[in-house]
């Protein structure tokens, strides 16, 4: 069912491979846009809840419930993915937007399931790009497990959409007795995280003009679902997960803080940063706190869990490097404060916006 | 920052964040210290290392540690930005500049709106990524903002000498270079800050060397050692500063020698004095420091943006008649010392570069005040 | 106006008639502008300003500038940089101090005049 797109073989009089690149039409409703998604998408992404091709996919979630057992919920998210460049080392946008849904859910302790895809096309973007990103759309649900079941395609002007913008929704069913949620977090509760901090900002921003380094910083793009699901079996106790996106280590930090209403504390030497990392930031000015990543979370669990949940963390391969950095603490309700390697203080507050690099 | 995956160490860079070593000189500053002063340095990048490690809170009580002007994006005038900003809204013009201005506020907006409102702004590593700019663009006006201080000039400087190598008629650079020497004579002049004694910005000096300094030390009677950046070197400049002051010495110390020498790189200074030429430059919050700028030399002047786009001449600009930057930057004040400050003026709605600046001072007050009651700084202070 | 990291380089070499060569930075290869250091060999060190060298490091004066500090005397072991989660407070140094050995060192390094 799955594989490469097929661009031979139509019976439409200007068949898809007539189009090297995506134009208006391909999002006009019509015979252009049927092939498309014939033709490039459905080989991509079907799958036989897709393949119903109907205005909305019919899913019964009675049975997906009762599969996992007495007291399971269903969670649900929604995320878009709006990258630039759309092709990255490590990834793309496509792998990028499975993985930012997958996680998502597997943040609230779920097993991700089913996904919506809603691509934006920019006119103007080659059909090889579009379908390299579907290939990769294709690859990580088979590698996280999950499918897309409903999908939709627009095209906009030349100038606007910076090549491809994904939507995606995700539908997942948390196991009975696991609650997992932004405010659950308690004073005593052990800080730990998956992982190094920084490598999907630095990749992106490697690869942007004028910030280029000859050694390539690859972003760490991972579905965590299965992680999560290795702490969990450890521990039914976890009180927080947040997956790292956008501001870091220092946002999803501050993010929990918040929710809870807790303060956080964490020694900054404890925080694992890959060295081609730390070397990129050093020469850019960035503190890999703020940098995104994107296949590493930051946990809150009871300090007697800890070692325990740090252990399978560390089995797992989206875990070797994981670490405890620090401790939830009642001081300073929602404000996180680091440690430094000298000893001083400091207050990590939210990121003020996009990272800049710096001469001074 | 460390972090444990400490297998390729920065060598040389490392070193000198060593919590334990940092630790020791700060503890010999404490039993050197017998009566209050006050050091001055003058270097963002040192702010930031201060600030970022918190050694500021390892100090002891009677040493104050301030301040001074030593961040380009404070210190360059209104006017400048307000100028810039108009050349980047303009449709045929690319506007180059480090990542450091864009949101500094001129009279209005600041770059990043433009940026936003659809003028091309691009962020530049280095320099020499603005030629590049302007060959791939050969139908539009490629303007860089050429910013910092002695440390950027020579590779600002090499820029233009690059771009009338290669011909490029589409490049062209906004100048704001502001010198340092001036602007201590200036505070020291001025006598009301109360400095004691400064550090030395050790990648200025990198260029300059220190020679200039030690007639400031002579006349005015203030120790003046040359610093770096980290921990460790901060922390072994406060001493060696503190040292003297109690000594009752005034000269000039090196207590980064490993980048430092008295005469400084001497084909960086070669390149700036072939481009550009000392002049008075007015300093945004404190006023014009007479021969503290530097412009492009007459041979250069077809490189000047201000003189291919005379329009933007007679810009009108508008400071926050609030904002007290100025006498911060002087550390005449303290940042907590304005009304605006935390209310009015936040580092996400900034009225003045100070705010703005992630090493402006009040930014660094705003986000160490709203920590320093928190029990683990007070427990760092004890 | 200051951020400037030492690298080491690795590869010297003309581009567009400027001497370049590729920097290696603990973990992070990038190209730089040698026109300054017209002196500098491929081993050397070199701190980098915006894309430019700006000078090549003394690595016998750092070595013996850490050396020299560590001769300070220090007791306890500093919980700062070990990081335990559990640890209180900052051990203080002994007061044995080397305050004229770090004197006359730096003596040497003065300026003359």
């Amino acid at each position: 069912m799955s594989g490469k797109p097929r661009l031979e073989g139509w019976t439409c009089p200007a068949p898809l491979r007539n189009y090297p690149t995506i134009v208006l039409g391909h999002g006009s409703g019509g015979l252009m846009m049927a092939d498309l998604i014939r033709h490039l998408f459905a080989p991509a992404l079907g799958n036989e809840l897709l393949d119903q091709m109907a205005d909305s996919t019919v899913i019964d979630a009675s049975s997906m419930l009762q599969a996992a057992g007495e007291g399971a919920r269903l969670a649900f998210t929604t995320d878009s993915f709006v990258v630039s460049p759309i092709v990255f080392p490590g990834g793309d946008i496509g792998e990028l937007a499975v993985n930012g849904t997958v996680n998502d859910l597997a943040m609230s302790g779920a097993e991700p399931l089913l996904l919506s895809a809603a691509f934006i096309l920019e006119e103007g973007l080659p059909m090889e790009t579009l379908a390299r990103i579907a290939e990769s759309v294709r690859r990580a649900c088979e590698a996280a497990g999950v499918k897309v079941v409903a999908g939709d395609t627009k095209v906009v002007n030349r100038g606007h959409g910076d090549g491809v913008y994904i939507s995606m929704a995700g539908l997942g069913v948390i196991p009975p007795a696991v609650r997992i949620a932004p405010g659950l977090g308690r004073p005593g509760d052990a800080v730990l995280v998956s992982g190094t901090m920084g490598d999907h900002g630095m990749a992106v921003l490697s690869r942007r003009e004028g910030l280029a380094f000859e050694t390539t910083l690859e972003s760490d793009t991972a579905p965590l679902a299965g992680l999560v699901k290795a702490m969990i079996a450890t521990s039914r106790d976890i009180h927080c997960l947040r997956d790292l996106t956008r501001g870091g280590l220092a946002a999803a930090l501050n993010e929990l803080a918040a929710a809870s209403k807790v303060g956080v504390e964490f020694y900054e030497a404890r925080v694992p940063v890959r060295p081609a990392v730390r070397a990129a930031c050093e020469m850019l000015g960035f503190d890999p706190l703020y940098v995104a990543n994107e296949g590493k979370l930051v946990c809150f669990v009871p300090e007697g869990e800890a070692k325990a949940v740090l252990i399978a963390m560390r089995a797992h391969p989206l875990g070797r490097e994981a670490a405890r950095i620090g401790t939830v603490v009642a001081d300073h309700p929602e404000r996180v404060v680091a440690r430094t390697a000298i000893g001083g203080s400091r207050l990590v507050d939210l990121p003020a916006g996009e990272l800049l690099p710096r001469i001074c | 920052m460390t972090g444990r995956d400490a297998g390729k160490a920065m060598k040389y860079l490392d070193e000198f964040r060593d919590g334990k070593l940092t630790r020791r000189l700060l503890d010999e500053v404490r039993k050197t210290v017998t009566r209050p002063w006050k050091l001055m340095e003058i270097c963002g990048g040192q702010t930031h290392s201060i600030l970022r490690s918190g050694l500021d809170q390892l100090l002891p009580e009677n040493l104050e540690l301030v301040h001074g002007p030593g961040c380009p994006v404070c210190v360059t005038p209104l006017e400048l930005i307000d100028k810039a900003i108009a050349l980047a809204a303009r449709p045929e013009v690319i506007f180059a500049s480090y990542g450091d201005m864009l949101r500094v506020p001129g009279s209005g907006r600041d770059l990043f709106s433009v940026r936003a409102a659809g003028g091309d702004v691009r962020v530049v590593y280095s320099p020499l990524d603005t030629l590049k700019i302007a060959h791939e663009n050969p139908k539009k006006q490629v303007v860089f903002f050429a910013i910092g201080f002695e440390t950027t000039a020579p590779a600002n400087a090499m820029a233009v000498i690059q771009a009338e190598r290669q011909g490029l008629r589409n490049f062209s650079v906004l100048v704001s270079h502001v010198t340092v020497p001036p602007a201590i004579s200036a505070i020291l002049e001025s006598g009301q800050a109360g400095v004691n004694g400064f550090l030395a910005a050790g990648h200025v000096c990198t260029v300059m060397g220190y020679w200039e300094y030690e007639p400031l030390a002579g006349r005015y009677g203030v120790p003046v050692v040359v610093t770096g950046f980290e921990p460790v070197d901060i922390a072994r400049g406060v001493l060696m500063c503190v040292r003297q002051l109690e000594q009752g010495k005034a000269e000039v110390e090196n207590a980064y020698a490993r980048s430092v020498c008295r005469e400084g790189n001497k084909p960086a200074q070669a390149v700036i004095r072939r481009v550009f030429e000392p002049c008075d430059r007015a300093w945004r919050g404190i006023g014009v420091i007479p021969g503290s700028g530097y412009r492009l030399r007459e041979a250069y002047a077809a490189f000047d943006a201000e003189t291919r786009f005379p329009d933007v001449r007679g810009i009108l600009t508008q400071e926050s008649p609030v904002c007290i930057s100025g006498l911060v930057l002087q550390g005449l004040k303290k940042p907590s010392e304005c009304p605006a400050f935390g209310a009015l003026c936040t580092p996400q709605a900034p009225l003045g570069a100070t705010m703005v600046s992630s090493e402006g001072a009040c930014a660094a007050y705003f986000r160490y005040g709203r920590h320093a009651d928190s029990p683990m700084a007070r427990e760092v202070r004890a | 106006m200051c951020l400037a990291v030492p690298g080491k380089v690795i590869e010297i070499y003309s581009a567009n008639g400027a001497r370049m060569g590729k920097v290696d930075f603990g973990g992070v290869v990038r190209e730089a502008c040698l026109d300054f250091l017209p002196e500098i060999e491929v081993g050397d060190y070199t701190i980098v300003h915006v894309g430019f060298g700006i000078s090549r490091l003394d690595e016998e004066e750092a070595r013996s500038t850490l050396e020299l500090l560590k001769e300070i005397e220090g007791s306890v072991e500093e919980a700062a940089d070990k990081g335990s989660a559990h640890e209180a407070g900052v051990a203080r140094s002994s007061p044995l101090t080397t305050r004229e050995r770090l004197g006359s060192a730096e003596r040497k390094r003065r300026p003359s005049g």
